[in-house]
């Protein structure tokens, strides 16, 4: 059914649709109107034989999924930046231990300095726990992925993350089509749990295992990701024939047929970059993009297959590998292995920072040029830099950056994008 | 496509107007995405709430910088933000005040403007009659209808009622009709 609704809703829709049995929540923006969303459903009865529990920090939400998952039932939670830094040592624990938990993750930068808007940093500090990370396009697909996300995780017994753009999805209004219940049973079977605490039957989840066998259930953890290689273009074809629409898979490419340059990006911005690459398309530049949606694995035959006959890549990222510059990037390289091209890395919309068709636009011209750098800041204000830099050369004692800088700005509320 | 802003303070429901907005075309069968700025939203802050209008799927994600309508809903942020940024010659304003653009001194400013896709609305002192809240959102966007035509008023009507439960709706229709009425009345002596 068609529904003009905002991208939490309809998520929290999606999660309804699959029932879950067990729902840990704990508030943390922009994810906190999912959770608030399938609370009502739980409450209202639309979502029955669910357990919502709400529990005391993102920690025990993931705690308690680990539990709720390890006795047969199929769980579900979400969060966002510093709510995943504080879950961290469990979200380990519930790939090492190989239980298929859907989570949500309302992307956001993560603090110092605070700030509650839009980046990549808080999954991509978890992209080696083991998990699986699909990252969302649109409402659309983040409602999509979660269907698909608990099918690919109960088939593997691997934990899945759909990762939206905070506020830029999770706060957007937006067309979505919300499946049918029907259809979505149709497509998601009931859980049939790999490992299950029975008390019949018991059985250790969890042993403590030594430097004996340490390494081989580490190697089946990657080799489980390894097979959702071949598994997610599978699940996403599967749903194109039940839904009627694209949603999902390793990545997709857009126009890259005859491109020199590539753009490859993650989740929300590809749109804007589509919007670009058609400008500069229809003036002769021979532009494409990719859209990665499956970040963890990643896809490495599929992304060098689209970026064989390129000239150049541009990986634009929303987050920062401090101190050396691309996380994405780095995937990227490896997929370039035995294919000569030049990359760029461009590190943008960081802590909500508008990434806009204006500046994507200049950011492409240079990069058909060959003039960028080998890591750009995308609309980094140098003078604000500079100006900072001068400032700790002249003194010691001259107090905290952030500070520093927001008072010679002055009121950001006056500015627009 | 057609791109509106919408700027208020944090608490007079800039965010839910630019939601309205995009369910109103929805309801049209146009596609509609609305979001809201990603400033903080305290109540009393600057707030800005984006709405985008297309009959094909909207795929642009960044904030509106040249809308080809602007929605002001506290007059007092014309001296604090940078209102009318990108707004084209031929862009449509619309303002939530009791005086018109000449009183606020605006009239240098809005010189260059067609007459007939301006707008000033007393839609506080509506939404307090009707409603009882200083909420200016649902009569501005039933004037946004009258002005724009981008949308119609039996669809902000619907928007209303599927927004909000039934009591509190009635009086926000009653809001829309008459702030609706009031800007078409504008229209005819800009027109005339």
């Amino acid at each position: 059914m068609l529904k003009q609704t905002e991208g939490s809703h309809a998520v929290a829709e999606a999660i309804a649709l699959c029932r879950p049995q067990v729902i840990c929540a704990y508030p943390i923006t922009p994810q906190t109107h999912i959770v608030e969303g399938v609370g009502e459903m739980v409450k209202d009865g639309t979502l029955a034989n669910c357990e919502f529990i709400n529990v005391e920090s993102e920690f025990a939400a993931m705690s308690v999924a680990i539990g709720a998952s390890a006795a047969g039932a199929r769980a579900y939670t979400a969060t966002s930046s510093q709510g995943l830094l504080f879950m961290a040592e469990a979200v380990y624990n519930a790939a090492g231990l190989g239980l298929p938990i859907v989570m949500t993750i309302g992307n956001r930068a993560i603090g110092a300095p605070i700030n509650i808007w839009n980046d990549h940093s808080d999954s991509m500090s978890m992209r080696d726990a083991g998990w699986i990370q699909l990252f969302a396009e649109t409402n659309q697909e983040a409602l999509d992925l979660h269907i698909q996300a608990f099918r690919l995780a109960e088939e593997l017994s691997c934990p899945v993350m759909v990762c939206m753009d905070g506020f830029i999805l999770t706060h957007a209004y937006d067309r979505v089509d919300i499946p049918a219940q029907a259809d979505v049973d149709a497509y998601l079977p009931p859980f049939q749990p790999r490992q299950i605490l029975d008390t019949a039957d018991p059985v250790t989840i969890g042993a403590l295992v030594g430097p004996e066998a340490f390494t081989e259930v580490r190697y089946l953890g990657h080799h489980k990701q390894l097979r959702a290689l071949s598994l997610i273009p599978k699940l996403a074809t599967e749903f194109a024939a039940k839904f009627g629409r694209n949603s999902g898979g390793l990545l997709r490419t857009y126009r890259t047929e005859g491109a020199e340059t590539i753009v490859v990006a993650l989740g929300s911005v590809n749109g804007t970059v589509q919007e670009v690459v058609d400008d500069l398309r229809n003036e002769g530049a021979a532009i494409g993009s990719v859209s990665i949606c499956s970040f963890r694995p990643f896809p490495i035959s599929a992304l060098r297959e689209a970026l064989q006959s390129a000239k150049r890549v541009v990986v634009l990222e929303k987050c920062l590998a401090v101190g050396l510059g691309g996380i994405v990037s780095d995937g990227v390289r490896k997929s370039l292995s035995g294919i000569q091209l030049k990359g760029y890395t461009v590190i943008a919309g960081l802590g909500g920072r508008a990434i806009t068709r204006v500046s994507l636009r200049q950011l492409f011209e240079d990069a058909i040029a060959d003039e960028l750098e080998q890591v750009t800041f995308l609309d980094l204000n140098a003078e604000v830099v500079s100006h900072e830099l001068e400032r700790e050369a002249q003194a010691r004692r001259t107090g905290p950056t952030a500070e520093a800088i927001l008072r010679r700005m002055g009121t950001v509320a006056s500015q627009i994008g | 496509m057609f791109q509106v802003r919408i700027h208020g303070r944090g608490g007079q429901g800039v965010v839910s107007g630019a939601e309205l907005l995009s369910v109103a075309a929805f309801l049209e069968g146009r596609y509609a995405q609305a979001f809201p700025s990603f400033g903080s939203e305290r109540m009393g802050a600057p707030v800005m709430a984006f709405c985008r209008i297309d009959v094909r799927e909207i795929r642009l994600r960044e904030p509106v910088m040249e809308p080809d309508a602007l929605i002001i809903q506290d007059p007092t942020l014309l001296h604090q933000v940078d209102l009318f940024t990108g707004l084209p010659r031929e862009g449509f304003i619309l303002l939530n005040s009791t005086r018109s653009f000449a009183e606020l001194g605006l009239a240098g400013f809005v010189g260059g403007f067609r007459p007939e896709r301006l707008c000033t609305l007393p839609a506080t002192e509506i939404a307090l009659k009707h409603v009882g809240r200083p909420v200016p959102n649902v009569p501005l966007l039933a004037a946004f209808a009258a002005i724009t035509g981008q949308i119609r008023q039996e669809s902000v009507v619907k928007a209303i009622r599927e927004k909000f439960p039934s009591a509190i709706a009635e009086r926000n229709v009653a809001a829309a009709a008459e702030a609706y009425a009031l800007a078409s009345k504008g229209l005819e002596t800009a027109n005339a």
